[in-house]
């Protein structure tokens, strides 16, 4: 049973099947039909709703989400909020007033999930006013397409809604939902009832996952679905065995250490992104361009790594950082440097058994830098043709410690090591990144696909190291003003 | 009825002597008629409506090649999968077969031949949607493949067309290439575009009484769709209503291509007896349905010094897909738009429709249009490098103006001024040469990051090139409680028609909007409509709306003439109108008012009819193929655009920095909605020309299928400072409804400037003495790439140059 509040009114779901996402639920079974369906692949954002969970002081925060990916079961224990649950009777909701005077609306499809997007950003602005940035608003709306309005309006409502009436939902009167809510999430997830049912069960600590996954080592482990619900929806795979991670409370747990920090694998970007923004600002900047803000909320890392995709874009990143694993299961934990975890193309060293517990994140050393560049076809929500993350030192004029990591160039994301040793203690000349260059090309041959050629790929990647060493000289002359990135892609 | 409603709450009598306007009336930027259903979740689309509990879903069987001969179909286990209550096939259909829209050559199923990948197979009706989708994969199906044809200019070459070639010539065009003092030959490919409707096609149908249907399908041509469900059950027309209350956007994409669904869901629907869904998955609706035709370009021009044009050669090349669809009539407008708004001089204009295995291209915002101005366009900067110029400075030399103002299939182009006023006023609005003159140095000492920047105007022809469907119906009937229903043939997709027609009626009736109600288009309510398309929605049916407005009022007037105050003589039926809720006869203190209610009412009692029907027909137009001259449009819409863009020449990615719009609508019906359109018409053609990339294997299967590999422009691509302006001061020349404009398609081409502005940016790297040839989309990887040609060529040229000053 499914057990949680949808506009401030607690529901009870029986026989819901695991791989029903929160879409399919509220429309067929639930007909809720304002959320709409544009793609079922988290791309488009028309299915977007608002989640509400408890946080650390018990209040109920919410974040947007794609419905259409989202595992229905993992509504246990939170409030669902969607578009017919924001007026106050007749009285529309500032996201809502702003889009109808804004002129926002056209064909009207995109608009319920645009309303749900401004209504999250509403909401963080209420507890954080913070003046909205063209970057903030990227980020609250990048996941929301519309292909009538061009946009224009839809900047203008998000930019105005703040100065109409705050009329809350009507749900917003009960005092005890937070409560409510917080107890389903304490009472119900744990039940053996709900780990009975066998097929998404969702354990709340460490203990009970190894045990689960001594039981059914085959089950597939789900934490933020948003790769693994698209081989249901896009792929009509039955999932039907499934143990999801989100819960787990060792697996949402940053721990710091003087060397760096253990990331739990069910950690989201969302909640990571202060960690990067303090530490790793190039690290950040990419996030501000993975997926969208529907996808960053649901997404871990632990789910871009384990999923191994050679265009994932966080691998890169870790690999030039020298992250390493934390691998965990009933025969116990172990620890793997990431750059021994790829082994194929989507293969990993994950035994049938096992999960990522925990990523480890080396805290940049002094001298230590860090560039990300990813390169695609749109720069918001896109996946990537290629990235690059490098990261060196310069000591007494010469590069060390040269860590050139790369996505989209090979079967898996892996460094660069005859480019690296080219460029292993050399200053940042013209004749090192050549030789560089030439060695790039030869340790790698990218293919063809539907987001860019092999060629375009080579060349890029080949100005990529082009780019450090524009930048290196730039920095070591005072004299030189000629910018090499554009504002929007730089960091 | 025996007795009428009490409306002594009627709000034009409280408001009475107040002194106001008509609110929302035509000219009011009144917002859509359904916004607050949007933001609420209200608004209701096909896949919405609440179904009977046992209704059936549809899913298809497609073809997984392009081309080849189906050998062998085994349904059996798909009829025993789960929940799967039928199957059907080429064999079950009743009547007709073939659903071509205009000419013959789409089987609603595979008969034999395959002709591309996605071609339906057969279809499953099931208990769930999923269950029909999971019995598709049951099905064993063999086919004989056959290489696939994938290459237009080839299949052009070896003749295979699905309509024939047409030309349009002005003059001798050959004699004037051969005395040209400068002449250019170039080509282009021009990608196509996929509609990317937020919501997919979809259709339900429920079997009624008698033998027939209602449809009611997300459709941008219910009359069509009305018709082939007919033919295809084998039953009479009047046995089929289709029904279409909004879609969740069309483009172009559910003008014919909404049928088919249709089709195949009446055929279960019927079969069945009971109610039949249908919708696309996404991936399903990108492979199955057709697109924004990609067309291969050239030209061959001669020009003077000053780069003015004076004439050659141009032909385009249609990738028309498999069957014919709306393809002779897209490249028709590819041709009548090859000149943009530039006088060609003497020139012949070819145009091709090559057969191809993909799915059948259809209509998409600008019909062709814009394919075929892309070519002129690429002329323009082409020339303006060949003969030092700014490219700016040649566009305007070339521009129609008195002397040179006909068309090369022989019209006149009648708003010159407004033409050239647009660019006038656009190049000082946007602070053009300023602008230029920063850039050019800024690229001098930007290796890497270069800028650039272009002004592109639009004149596009308004009209269905198929004269016939230049017509519209309206149906008006006014209740006793003075509230107003109006219904047309026009369909709702976003544009805001129905709020434009609305706003059309409230002001031939002195009514407030909330008076005036439109619902659902239906085939039973106006018959014989044409499609919602060619940008002609409010042209049409605002104008049969206010035909069958004025019915009733001047029906009114009479009736109040005779009716009230018969003892002071009766009222002035000459100075009658009706405004802000009442009739009004005389002027001033001694004008008598009758409340728009009590009219009504009173009206009834005296049995006068309270309904009217509109219709309306363009005037003048008329093309005639066989010499290719005419007048195909009543008038031309206009507009420019200046773009400006920042290309990272390491990577190819680029940023939209700047956009100035001037665009040109007549006298707006609604300007929120006009600029609506014109910021979505222009983002969406940027779109097309920049990140949103069809691309097909070598099987002719298409691999970017879903919007994580199909990429329509975000929230991000909003260019920073997006300055848009509707041209002030120039009513339509002619009599269009209230002197406005269509303003659904010209905005769209507006994205051209984008393009230029890259070509531009590009031409940088050679000191602005070469222009890059930029296919579309112009993708980061083809930027780059353009960028390395050119960077190669430089330096090659450069060494030669070295290597001759050497030697001297
Ligand atoms: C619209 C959209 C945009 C996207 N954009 C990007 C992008 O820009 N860049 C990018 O890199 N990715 C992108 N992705 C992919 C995806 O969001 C990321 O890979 C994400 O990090 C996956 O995390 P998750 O928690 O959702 O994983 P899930 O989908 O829950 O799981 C993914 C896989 O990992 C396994 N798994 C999950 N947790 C564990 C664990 N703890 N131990 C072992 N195995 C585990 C699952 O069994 C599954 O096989 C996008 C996806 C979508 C739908
Ligand atoms: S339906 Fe497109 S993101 Fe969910
Ligand atoms: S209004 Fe049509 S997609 Fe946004």
């Amino acid at each position: 049973m499914i057990d949680f509040y949808l506009n401030g009114k607690r529901r009870q779901c029986t026989d819901v099947s695991p791989d029903t996402s929160v879409l399919e639920l509220l429309r067929t079974q639930l007909g809720h039909t304002g959320t709409k369906e544009g793609c079922a692949s988290g791309d488009c954002g028309a299915c977007t709703v608002a989640i509400g969970e408890p946080d650390d002081n018990g209040e109920l925060r919410y974040h947007n989400a794609n419905a259409c990916i989202t595992p229905a079961h993992q509504l246990h224990g939170c409030h669902l909020v969607t578009v017919e649950g924001l007026s106050r009777g007749d009285a529309l909701h500032p996201a809502q007033a702003a889009m109808v005077e804004c002129h926002g609306s056209q064909c009207g499809f995109c608009t319920p999930g645009i309303v749900m997007s401004l209504f999250t950003l509403h909401e963080a602005q209420r507890r954080h006013p913070a003046p909205l940035t063209q970057e903030s608003l990227e980020a609250a709306l990048g996941g929301n397409l519309c292909r009538c309005t061009g946009y224009r309006p839809i900047r203008d409502a998000a930019l105005s809604m703040g100065t109409y009436p705050d009329t809350h939902p009507t749900w917003a009167d009960d005092p005890d939902l937070a409560i409510n809510v917080a107890k389903l999430r304490e009472s119900a997830s744990t039940t053996p009832e709900l780990a009975a049912q066998g097929h998404f069960t969702a354990p709340r600590d460490l203990a009970t996952l190894r045990e689960l996954k001594r039981q059914r080592p085959h089950a597939r482990l789900v934490a933020g679905a948003t790769d693994l619900w698209l081989e249901a929806t896009q792929q009509l795979k039955v999932l039907d065995d499934l143990i999801d991670v989100r819960q787990v409370a060792e697996l949402n747990a940053i721990e710091e250490t003087p060397q760096g920090w253990w990331i739990g694998a069910a950690v989201t970007y969302s909640r990571l992104e202060p960690l990067l923004e303090a530490h790793y600002p190039a690290f950040a900047h990419l996030m501000h361009r993975f997926a969208s803000s529907q996808i960053r909320n649901r997404g871990t890392l632990g789910g871009n790594v384990a999923n191994a995709s050679p265009i994932g874009d966080t691998p890169p990143v870790l690999l030039a950082l020298d992250a390493r694993l934390s691998l965990d299961g009933p025969d116990g934990e172990r620890e793997l440097p990431l750059a021994e975890f790829f082994l194929d193309y989507k293969k990993t060293a994950l035994k049938d058994n096992e999960f990522i517990r925990a990523i480890f994140l080396p805290r940049l050393a002094d001298g230590q830098n860090l560039k990300v560049w990813k390169l695609s076809k749109r720069r918001e929500d896109d996946i990537s043709a290629v990235l690059a993350a490098f990261a060196w030192r310069l000591e007494d004029g010469v590069m060390r410690d040269v860590h050139l990591a790369f996505g989209g160039m090979a079967a898996i994301p892996r460094r660069a090591s005859r480019a690296e040793q080219a460029l292993e203690g050399q200053p940042p000349s013209v004749a090192a990144f050549d030789a560089a260059k030439r060695a790039l090309h030869d340790e790698f041959q990218p293919m063809t696909d539907v987001r860019g050629a092999a060629e375009y790929r080579q060349v890029t990647a080949s100005n990529m190291l082009e780019r450090l060493r524009l930048i290196l000289v730039a920095a070591s002359n005072k004299n030189s003003h000629a910018e090499v990135t554009l504002d929007a892609y730089a960091h | 009825m025996r007795t009428l409603t009490d409306i002594s709450q009627d709000s034009s009598r409280t408001r009475r002597g107040v002194d106001r306007q008509a609110s929302g009336g035509a000219g009011a930027a009144h917002p859509h008629e359904s916004a607050i259903k949007h933001v609420t979740g209200r608004a209701s689309y096909i896949d919405d409506i609440v179904a009977p509990a046992d209704a059936v879903h549809i899913a298809l069987g497609l073809s997984p090649v392009a081309h080849g001969r189906l050998t062998r179909l085994d349904l059996e286990k798909v009829k025993a999968a789960p929940g799967v209550v039928d199957v059907i096939t080429i064999v079950d259909v009743p009547g007709h077969t073939d659903i071509g829209p205009v000419f013959p050559g789409d089987p609603i199923f595979v008969d034999d031949e395959i002709s591309y990948v996605g071609q339906c197979l057969f279809a499953v009706a099931a208990e769930s949607h999923k269950a029909a989708r999971l019995a598709v994969k049951q099905a064993i199906v063999e086919i004989d493949e056959q290489p696939a044809s994938l290459d237009p200019v080839a299949a052009a070459e070896r003749g295979e067309f699905v309509r024939p070639t047409h030309v349009q010539e002005s003059g001798d065009w050959q004699q004037v290439l051969d005395g040209a003092p400068h002449v250019l030959e170039r080509e282009q490919f021009v990608g196509g575009q996929e509609h990317f409707y937020l919501e997919g096609q979809a259709c339900l149908v429920t079997p009624t009484e008698d033998e027939g249907v209602v449809v009611y399908t997300s459709n941008q041509h219910p009359s069509e769709t009305q018709k082939l469900v007919a033919e295809v059950l084998n039953i009479p027309f009047h046995a089929v209503t289709v029904e279409m209350r909004r879609m969740g956007g069309g483009f172009g994409g559910k003008e014919t291509q909404a049928s088919p669904w249709a089709c195949i869901a009446a055929i279960i629907a019927r079969r069945t007896g009971r109610t039949t869904r249908i919708r696309l998955p996404r991936a399903e609706d990108m492979r199955v349905t057709g697109k924004r035709h990609p067309f291969h370009n050239r030209y061959r021009l001669g020009f003077d010094d000053q780069g003015i044009l004076l004439g050659g050669d141009i032909t385009v090349i249609g990738d028309c897909g498999y069957s014919p669809d709306l393809s002779e009539a897209i490249v028709d407008r590819a041709m009548f738009h090859a000149d943009n708004a530039y006088s060609l001089g003497q020139v012949r204009v070819t145009g091709h429709r090559a057969k191809t295995h993909t799915a059948s291209n259809t209509a998409f915002r600008g019909f062709g249009g814009p394919q075929g101005m892309m070519i002129i366009e690429a002329a323009m900067d082409d020339i303006a490098r060949q003969v030092g110029e700014d490219p700016l400075t040649v566009r305007k030399r070339n521009l129609y103006r008195a002397g040179r103002d006909v068309t090369h299939y022989g019209q006149k182009v009648e708003q010159l001024e407004l033409l050239h006023d647009i660019v006038m006023q656009l190049e000082a609005k946007s602070d053009y040469w300023a602008r230029r003159r920063a850039i050019t140095e800024f690229n001098a000492n930007s290796p890497i990051i270069k800028k650039g920047l272009a002004l592109t105007p639009v004149k596009f022809g308004i009209s269905f090139t198929a004269k016939h469907l230049n017509q519209a119906g309206a149906l008006l009937h006014v209740y006793t409680d003075g509230s107003v229903m109006i219904n047309h043939g026009g369909t709702e997709m976003g544009q805001g028609l129905h709020t434009k027609v609305c706003q059309v009626v409230a002001r031939e009736l002195g009514l407030d909007l909330e008076r005036v109600r439109i619902t659902a288009t239906r085939t039973d309510k106006v018959p014989n409509t044409s499609p919602t398309a060619a940008s002609s929605g409010a042209d049409l049916n605002g104008q049969a709306a206010r035909d069958a407005a004025t019915q009733i009022r001047e029906r009114l007037f009479d009736f109040a003439a005779a009716h009230f105050f018969k003892d002071q003589g009766g009222l002035d039926r000459e100075g009658m109108r009706l405004e802000n809720g009442e009739l009004v006869a005389g002027e001033g203190e001694s004008a008598h008012r009758i409340p728009w209610g009590e009219l009504v009412q009173a009206a009834y009692m005296s049995r006068i009819s309270l309904s009217a029907k509109g219709f309306y027909s363009t005037p003048l137009i008329h093309y005639d193929r066989q010499t290719a001259k005419g007048r195909p449009f009543y008038y031309y819409a206009h507009g420019a655009a200046v773009s400006e863009v920042s290309v990272d020449t390491l990577s190819g990615e680029y940023q939209v920095t700047r956009v100035d719009i001037l665009h040109d609508v007549g006298d707006s019906l609604n300007p929120a909605i006009d600029i609506g359109q014109v910021e979505g018409g222009f983002i969406q053609g940027m779109g097309w020309l920049t990140s949103e990339e069809l691309k097909w294997n070598e099987a002719g299967r298409l691999v970017s299928d879903g919007p994580a590999t199909y990429k329509i422009p975000t929230f991000g691509d909003l260019p920073p400072v997006f300055n848009v302006e509707l041209m002030q001061g120039h009513p339509n020349s002619q009599a269009s409804i209230y002197r406005s404009k269509a303003v659904g398609e010209p905005p769209f081409m507006l994205g051209m400037s984008v393009w230029s502005a890259l070509r531009d940016a590009l031409s940088s790297l050679t000191g602005y003495r070469e222009c890059p040839r930029l296919d579309t989309p112009a993708t980061p990887e083809r930027v780059l790439m353009a960028a390395e040609a050119l960077r190669r060529r430089q330096a090659t040229a450069t060494a030669v140059e070295e290597t001759s000053d050497d030697l001297a």
